[in-house]
Formats: C-alpha cells, sequence, structure tokens
C-alpha cells in the first residue's frame, strides 16, 4: 500500500481492498458506501428501510468531486447533480442523496448524514487519490484530458494536488500569491495580449502600488472552473477562472454571488434550490454582469474557453441571515 | 506509451519542444487520440467587449422574474453615463462593482481601504498621491472626492490597457486620464459617489 492511502487511513477513512477485476477499492463514509466500476460511481444508502442506490458516470462524479475538494467544500450546495450533494457548514459538511431533489424528497427516499469536516475531506481525498486514474485530469475541460473510464491504471496524484489561490491583497503584491508567468498560454487563449502594465513607483514608495495584466493570468490557467482570488476588499472577493465544457456542479449558494462575464459566453442553467425545478436559462456575453440569487442552484456551459469574473462576498454570518429571511435572496429591490 | 500531462504541457502550442518533457526512449512520440483531435481543432477567437462592440445577452424565464438577477451589460451602462460616474452594476450588501466610463481627466479620489481597478477597454493611466494624513476616517467607506488640488508626496503612476488589473491603495489618492473613451471597473463598498439606476440599466 502507498504511503499517501496510509496516511488517509490513518485519519479515519474506511476502504476496502481493491476489486480483484477493476483494482478499485470500495468506501464507506457513515451509512454511505462508494464504489466505482469501469464506467461507473455508485453510492449507496439506506432509506425506508431499504438499500437506495444512484450511478453517476465515472468521469463525472470525480469532476464533481475534484471541486468539492478543490474548494474546501465551498460555500452552502454542491450538488454533483439532482440527487448527490454537499453542504457546507464551515466545520462540518452535510453529505445528502436526494435530500434536494423534489421528487425524492417528498417519496422519503432521500438520506443526509453531517459529517465533520477532516473525515468527509480525508475520505473525499483517498476516493480521487483511487479513482483517479494516470492520464485523467479531473480538472482539466474534456479535449484536454485523457479518459476516466476502464481499470484501474496508475493514478494522477499531481493533477488532484491543486487547491484554490489564496491572496491576501492582489497577486504579485509583496508576500502575496505569484503571477502565472511559469504556466503556458492554453490553446483557447493564444491570441490574448501578453503585455504588463506600466507601474511607475517614485523612490519610497516600492511596493505600495501594483497591477498586473488580469486577462494574461487567466489566459494561463491550468484548471476549469475554479474561482481564485485576485483582489481583496474588506470581505468583496473578485474570484476570475476560465471555464470550459460544463460546471461540473450545479452550485446552491447559502449567499447571493455575482457573475461578470469576461469575455465570450456562457449559458447558466438556473434551478431552484431546494427542489430541482429548472426556472431560468440566462445567457451571458462579454459584459454582461448578473446575480445568482440565494435560492436557487446554477450551472454553467462554455463551449470555448471563457473568462468569467465570480464575486462572492465572504462575511462569515450570511449563511444565517439569508436563511432566517432578513435578507432578501434578491441582491436590489427595483 | 502514457503521456505525463503536466510536464508536456508545452504540446498546447502543437510543438513538442524541451519544456522539462519527459519523452520515452523511442524516435517517433505517439500521441494519445484525444491529444490529436484537440490539436486538430480550429480555435474561436476570444471575444472581449468594447464600449463600442458588446452584445447583451439574455434571459430565459420559466418562472419568477428577470429582475431578481439584476443583468445588465457594463459597456452600455458606461456608454449612457456621464465620464467617471460611479455606476453601480453589481451589489453584494454594502460592497458595489461600478462601471466607469473613462474619457479625459477625472476628479481626485481617495477611500479609507483598498480598492482596485480593471481597464475593460481603451488606455488609462492612473496617478497617485500620498497624502501626510489620510483624508477619510477608517469608519468612512467607499469612494470618496479629495478635493480640486490635493496636497500630498507624489507616488507614482500605472498604465492600463484592457484586461490589466491595478490596486489603488488604502488612503492614497489617486486620478484617471484617458485620451479616448474607455471603460473600467471598480472594486470597492458603496459611497458617497456611488450611483444606482437600476431600473434603466437591467433587463426586466
Amino acid at each position: 500500500m502507498d504511503k499517501k492511502f496510509e496516511e488517509y487511513l490513518a485519519a479515519g477513512v474506511q476502504a476496502g481492498e481493491p476489486d480483484t477485476l477493476t483494482g478499485y477499492r470500495t468506501f464507506r463514509l457513515g451509512q454511505f458506501q462508494f464504489e466505482r466500476d469501469e464506467y461507473f460511481a455508485k453510492i449507496t444508502w439506506h432509506a425506508k428501510g431499504e438499500e437506495r442506490s444512484h450511478l453517476m458516470s465515472a468521469d463525472a462524479f470525480l469532476r464533481a468531486l475534484m471541486r468539492d475538494v478543490a474548494w474546501g467544500f465551498f460555500y452552502g450546495w454542491v450538488n454533483f447533480d439532482d440527487v448527490i450533494g454537499t453542504r457546507n457548514h464551515y466545520g462540518n459538511v452535510d453529505l445528502y442523496a436526494g435530500t434536494f431533489n423534489g421528487v425524492l424528497k417528498e417519496a422519503g427516499v432521500d438520506y443526509t448524514e453531517n459529517f465533520e469536516t477532516p473525515l468527509i475531506m480525508a475520505t473525499f481525498k483517498a476516493i480521487l487519490h483511487d479513482w483517479v486514474n494516470e492520464g485523467f485530469d479531473p480538472f482539466a475541460a474534456p479535449e484536454e484530458t485523457g479518459s476516466a473510464f476502464g481499470n484501474k491504471d496508475g493514478n494522477n496524484e499531481e493533477a488532484i494536488d491543486r487547491y484554490r489561490i489564496a491572496t491576501k491583497r492582489m497577486p504579485s503584491m509583496p508576500d502575496d500569491s505569484p503571477l502565472r508567468n511559469d504556466l503556458p498560454v492554453n490553446r483557447h487563449f493564444e491570441d490574448v495580449p501578453q503585455d504588463e502594465p506600466e507601474i511607475h513607483c517614485e523612490p519610497g514608495f516600492e511596493g505600495q502600488l501594483g497591477g498586473f495584466n488580469l486577462f494574461k493570468y487567466l489566459s494561463r490557467s491550468d484548471v476549469t472552473w475554479n474561482p481564485s482570488v485576485t483582489s481583496v476588499c474588506k470581505e468583496s472577493l473578485f474570484c476570475p477562472t476560465t471555464e470550459e465544457y460544463i460546471l461540473p456542479i450545479f452550485h446552491g449558494n447559502d449567499r447571493v454571488e455575482w457573475f461578470l462575464q469576461l469575455s465570450d459566453e456562457i449559458t447558466w442553467d438556473v434551478a431552484d434550490k431546494s427542489d430541482g425545478r429548472p426556472i431560468a436559462r440566462v445567457i451571458m456575453k462579454a459584459g454582461d454582469i448578473a446575480a445568482m440569487p440565494a435560492d436557487i442552484r446554477h450551472q454553467g456551459y462554455s463551449t470555448k474557453r471563457s473568462m468569467l469574473l465570480v464575486w462572492e462576498n465572504a462575511t462569515p454570518n450570511l449563511p444565517e441571515r439569508y436563511e432566517s429571511g432578513e435578507l432578501s435572496p434578491y441582491p436590489v429591490a427595483f | 506509451m502514457s503521456v505525463n500531462i503536466e510536464l508536456c504541457s508545452a504540446w498546447f502550442n502543437g510543438i513538442l519542444i524541451d519544456k522539462g518533457c519527459i519523452v520515452p526512449n523511442t524516435d517517433v512520440v505517439t500521441l494519445p487520440n484525444w491529444r490529436k483531435t484537440m490539436e486538430k481543432n480550429k480555435v474561436k477567437a476570444t471575444k472581449f467587449g468594447s464600449l463600442n462592440d458588446y452584445e447583451k445577452g439574455s434571459i430565459q424565464i420559466i418562472s419568477g422574474k428577470a429582475s431578481n438577477y439584476a443583468f445588465s451589460n457594463i459597456f452600455e451602462v458606461a456608454a449612457q453615463s456621464a465620464p467617471y460616474e460611479k455606476s453601480v452594476v453589481g451589489m453584494n450588501l454594502k460592497f458595489v462593482i461600478e462601471s466607469l466610463k473613462a474619457e479625459g481627466v477625472s476628479p481626485w479620489f481617495t477611500a479609507s481601504h483598498d480598492e482596485f481597478v480593471v481597464v475593460m477597454d481603451g488606455e488609462v493611466r492612473v496617478d497617485y498621491l500620498k497624502p501626510d494624513q489620510p483624508l477619510i476616517s477608517e469608519d468612512k467607506e467607499g469612494t470618496h472626492l479629495a478635493g480640486d488640488n490635493p496636497q500630498g508626496k507624489k507616488m507614482g503612476y500605472a498604465v492600463l490597457k484592457q484586461g490589466h488589473q491595478a490596486i489603488l491603495p488604502a488612503g492614497s489618492i489617486y486620478r484617471f486620464d484617458a485620451v479616448t473613451p474607455g471603460v473600467m471597473l471598480i472594486q470597492t463598498i458603496k459611497g458617497p459617489l456611488s450611483v444606482e439606476k437600476w431600473q434603466s440599466i437591467c433587463i426586466q
């Protein structure tokens, strides 16, 4: 057994032995069981005294799981699809099956279990470690990577060990996150100018002024659908990202967030947060800005790799204020 | 053969160059099928917007109101605003994103906290001054006017083109100058200069 896996077991992860045919391990987390075969991830739970199960395509499951891990369970609800997902309580996390699906919930076949963040995080990382094969990068767009399918064939630890970039004020400022000059320009952004702004500091003010080419920085992003902070104004965070193919999760936020389309085009499918009913499609082109209200879930589609500014308000007590009705789910009334 | 994706990122350019690539001990490198497809595919040009060339998207409503999404286009808003008018296009409680048309020389501004500017179209010069004492107390948020002839040491300047971002440091005094009309985004907190006009900018 490799050393990394022993660390996961030491952290309390429950894993079975590798399957003799497929080579993959099965994992248990509370009452949930996760197993995979050549094509599918299978999640099993119990409700109404019977076993219930749900299948997801292995590639879709691993892309969703990758985001949930890299984002540290993010804000609010991370729906892997219309059945499975997590809800972040910032210290502990709900894992649910069918709880936010109107039909399954009404039938009473849904199930939710709460876990301390370190345990569910270690389990999800162990699943990625075991189920992501060499040549498959769950952070990449489908055209950029190999297959998630088939029996176990190596792993891709490098690809799954990437995290959100932590920025204190702005990349490139003293003691802050770096620029991306050492990453190659993505094939979809080869026409994006790579010049940097002119910044002149008078003697004595070195390091106090700063600037960089944000579009160049984004053109060199090596991952898709991964908001990373590029400017901090108190709790207001600009988190731009590059998008291609489909957002691997359906995100239901516990607060309002905003999207500003910086280049090209994204279509957002918007659905009711609690039962999944479709309620709108929002088509955003360069320069468009729109709010995602606090009572919806959304999933984006981007044919060409595009630049998106995700704008978050990281104030800690917002979920309670939206849930109690103190704050409207819509950011402005007019 | 298997390919190390991370090390062979130089393949994005269609040519295998020695960017730390581990090439197996063979004369001919066989690309996996997905790589061949990727390299054959032609790529669309990246489309940015500008004051004179933008296309607004749309909302297809199934239920609820279009106004819930407060959907506008920053170029359209800037085109309809006076130079350096701070039009609010995004608001999350007290925090705002403002769209500004840059044209000519702006007033001097200041704030008690960091603000940021991203130039979305055109070219803008930003001049910075450092006053001996901050003009605005810590408890006042948002952008404030700094007067016609503020006193302070010259900190320097920035020249920003499309896609360039700069910090407007807390306590500094700054001014914009654009020879031709351009568009800027400002990340800040709602202040006395922020103009809300949702009714006239949003899809309803």
